[in-house]
């Protein structure tokens, strides 16, 4: 079996030890879910349920506006008691359907199933996708339906499942890989009916060899699909390194996958797929890695959309020691928060609580020039000239150094001796040069 | 469960062990081998220089950055590297007093003025050599041959140019290896280098690029310039500063290319300077000014040598 890779990279502990082996569990059924309206990159949902309203589980809560955007469902059966503005882990404040569960899982009307594969045509699959709320669940939430429809002229020819799992502590996709690998299977079949296309490739790292036997198996004798084993290594998950890896193509600077022509999604994007054509059940629940030194019990929960950081801390044991740290993700990109008063969404893959020690941030020094983050740069940019443009405002040279580029994947700033905020700074040229690029759009 | 408030940072969330400081432990200890065979072959007075040196460079860096009200940042061992690589530039005889001139004026003029650690735009410790060269340059060339009863000698890349008196013979090539010849008190064992930079190499402080592209434009250009008389070559290598200036000072990270591609460039024009002066130039030793010179060209190497961003490739790949 070759591994496939790609060049660059760096190799952060695993630390999936934790939780590897822990079959997955399902959570304690929440009291109360709070819903935002926004779980996904493209426009946010208006509710279409009132305070007083009852709703089942399965039931659309809110619908989606435009063709960027999918419709949000209730994960539990009870009464909307608010409808209100609450923090979620982007960190900001979006419109919340706040349920108070009656603890029944009455299942909705809406939800049956949608009959054999071989009878849907591609466009009954991309619309079932959508109405089911689908996103991609690594993390990244761009709404499925949108990536299974590319302009015809891109030719698309292959879609790859992203089983990665690149980020160091999370095993929610290595979990599902073992536990469900017919449904990752089922989900990829579905994509490649509703792309037309006849090949499909599920990325594995080599870290996981238990799951790439099990996919394997899972994939005997269905047509076109190849598990292939990729060199465990970050970023290998992101998406330009995956297609590289698995197909020697490069997706063009700007460009989209599809300009290489492929479609990447993650392996629980692929299973929820696989759930909404088999019962129609819609997006409302996700597996995520608890996990951390903070953790005293370290789990593999499956988790209804709408469930509160601290309730489902407090199935893992609750804290060890004083944490001073809780991440949305991974430690390589995932997103710090304030609180642990916000909900699981769908693109929540882990719940890492980092102990004091992890947390401290290092002081940084002087850049000594050392080149270790051109090296590791999987995008051959050099982060350490880019940054040093960042620092100073001069965004226009950095843009000139291709900022526009970085897939902000922290490479760089994970090893940099100095511990200089690199990707840190990068991001913020990035935003800098976006609005100014918006700015002149608009004088135009 | 009582802490509500927690601390927030953009990602990633988790560094690597790695430390300037803990590089440049590597490069000091990459040099004991070094440190060693120059006590073994000039005796404690290298010993001497050496504590001298680096004495003079951790307290200037120390009182420079106290005047010039920055943090002191001496505990990165940037100035004891420093300090070691200007003793090992000077011949072991060399007055104590000018040994620590040159440690003060490399970290005061060609570190500190410039910034500090990472923004020397040429190689401390090869400036203070230069600047030791041009202002005392019989003491800096007073070569002794190795051992107790030491008197004075020629260097063999002095003796195959012809410069010095004749009446010496060249050393052979083990002792050259070993470091049994004249030279200054780092440069003179071969192996003891090696070793050196073996270990830098084993450790991902350098890569084997500087070091393995400067050597081997140096072998062959001695081989092209000597109308291909094989002789040359160990000499070359082996003895004068070559080993010493392209695994430790033209590998500095602050005055050499940070691209893979401007690396290579960087050493072929280390490489090709060194062997032109070394044949044609006045001077019998070229590895200091060459390094020098192709440091000024690192801003240029690294502008032009950007590597190639991945998907930068046509539409139709």
């Amino acid at each position: 079996m070759k591994k496939l890779t790609f060049k660059g990279g760096t190799h952060p502990p695993h630390s999936k030890k934790a939780t590897e082996k822990l079959a997955l569990e399902k959570a304690n059924a929440p009291k109360v879910v709070v819903i935002p309206m926004q779980q996904h990159i493209g426009a946010p949902c208006d509710p279409i349920v009132a305070v007083g309203d009852e709703v089942k589980v399965g039931q659309k809560i809110g619908e989606a506006k435009g063709f960027v955007s999918v419709p949000v469902h209730s994960s539990v059966s009870g009464k909307v008691t608010a409808i209100e503005p609450r923090m979620y882990s982007g960190g900001t404040k979006v419109t919340c359907v706040v349920i108070e569960s009656d603890m029944q899982d009455t299942i909705h009307e809406s939800v049956k199933t949608k009959g054999s594969l071989e009878a849907l045509s591609s466009d009954d699959i991309k619309n079932i996708i959508k109405e089911a709320g689908i996103v991609g669940m690594g993390g990244a939430t761009f709404p499925t339906h949108v990536k299974l429809a590319p302009p015809p002229e891109k030719n698309v020819d292959t879609v790859i499942l992203n089983g990665a799992e690149c980020e160091p502590y999370l095993t929610a996709d290595h979990r599902l890989m073992l536990e469900n690998p017919e449904d990752v299977v089922y989900g990829l079949q579905a994509f490649m009916k509703a792309l037309n296309v006849s090949k499909g490739y599920i990325g594995i790292e080599d870290n996981k060899l238990d799951a790439i036997e099990i996919m394997q198996k899972a994939a005997e004798g269905k047509a076109g699909i190849e598990v292939v084993a990729l060199h465990a290594k970050y970023p290998q998950g992101a998406e330009k390194q995956l297609i590289y890896a698995c197909t020697n193509r490069e997706v063009p600077s700007g460009g989209l996958p599809a300009d290489a022509r492929v479609v990447v999604n993650n392996v629980g994007t692929a299973a929820a797929v696989a759930k909404a054509i088999k019962t129609g059940m819609p997006l409302v629940e996700r597996i995520v890695t608890i996990t951390g030194q903070g953790i005293k019990n370290p789990k593999n929960l499956l988790v209804k959309i709408g469930t509160n950081f601290r309730e489902v801390i407090e199935q893992c044991g609750g804290f060890n020691g004083n944490p001073q740290k809780i991440i949305a993700g991974g430690p390589m990109m995932g997103i710090a928060q304030f609180h642990m008063d916000i909900p699981v969404i769908k693109g929540t893959s882990g719940i890492l609580v980092l102990s004091e020690q992890e947390a401290r941030l290092p002081e940084s020094s002087s850049c000594i020039r050392c080149g270790k983050c051109v090296e590791v740069c999987p995008i051959n940019l050099m982060p350490a000239s880019l940054s040093a443009h960042a620092m100073l405002d001069n965004f226009d040279q950095a843009e000139s150094l291709h900022a526009m580029d970085c897939i902000e994947c922290g490479s760089c700033s994970f090893v940099c001796p100095a511990k200089r905020p690199l990707v840190e700074s990068i991001r913020l040229a990035k935003r800098e040069i976006v609005a100014k690029r918006k700015k002149a759009q608009a004088k135009q | 469960m009582e802490n509500s408030r927690f601390l927030v940072s953009s990602s990633p969330h988790i560094r690597s062990g790695e430390s300037t400081r803990r590089i440049m432990m590597d490069v000091a200890i990459a040099l004991l081998p070094a440190l060693f065979s120059g006590i073994w072959f000039f005796g404690l007075r290298a010993l001497w220089l050496t504590i001298v040196a680096v004495g003079f460079a951790v307290v200037s860096e120390i009182a420079m950055q106290k005047i010039m009200k920055r943090p002191v940042t001496v505990k990165d061992f940037s100035a004891v590297v420093t300090g070691m690589l200007i003793a090992f530039n000077v011949p072991a005889t060399l007055p104590l007093w000018m040994v620590a001139i040159g440690a003060i004026f490399a970290i005061v003029i060609v570190k500190q003025c410039f910034g500090g650690v990472g923004h020397n735009f040429v190689n401390p410790a090869l400036a203070a050599r230069a600047m030791l060269l041009a202002s005392w340059p019989v003491d800096m060339t007073s070569w002794v041959t190795p051992g107790a009863d030491a008197v004075s000698t020629a260097t063999p890349l002095g003796l195959i140019k012809g410069a010095e008196a004749a009446n010496q013979v060249l050393p052979g090539v083990w002792d050259l290896f070993v470091g049994n010849i004249g030279g200054c008190i780092g440069e003179t064992s071969a192996l003891a280098l090696l070793i050196g930079g073996l270990y830098l190499i084993y450790r991902k402080v350098i890569s084997y690029r500087i070091p393995v592209v400067y050597i081997a434009t140096v072998g062959i250009l001695a081989l092209v310039f000597s109308g291909f008389n094989f002789a040359y070559v160990p000499y070359h290598i082996f003895a004068g500063g070559l080993l010493l200036g392209a695994i430790f000072m033209a590998t500095d990270y602050s005055s050499s290319p940070m691209t893979a591609k401007g690396q290579i460039i960087f050493a072929i024009g280390c490489g090709f300077l060194t062997s032109v002066i070394r044949f044609f130039g006045g001077y019998p030793e070229g590895v200091s000014y060459s390094i020098l010179l192709m440091n000024i060209a690192t801003p240029l190497i690294d502008r032009f040598t950007l590597p190639r961003k991945f998907g930068e490739v046509k539409k139709s790949a």
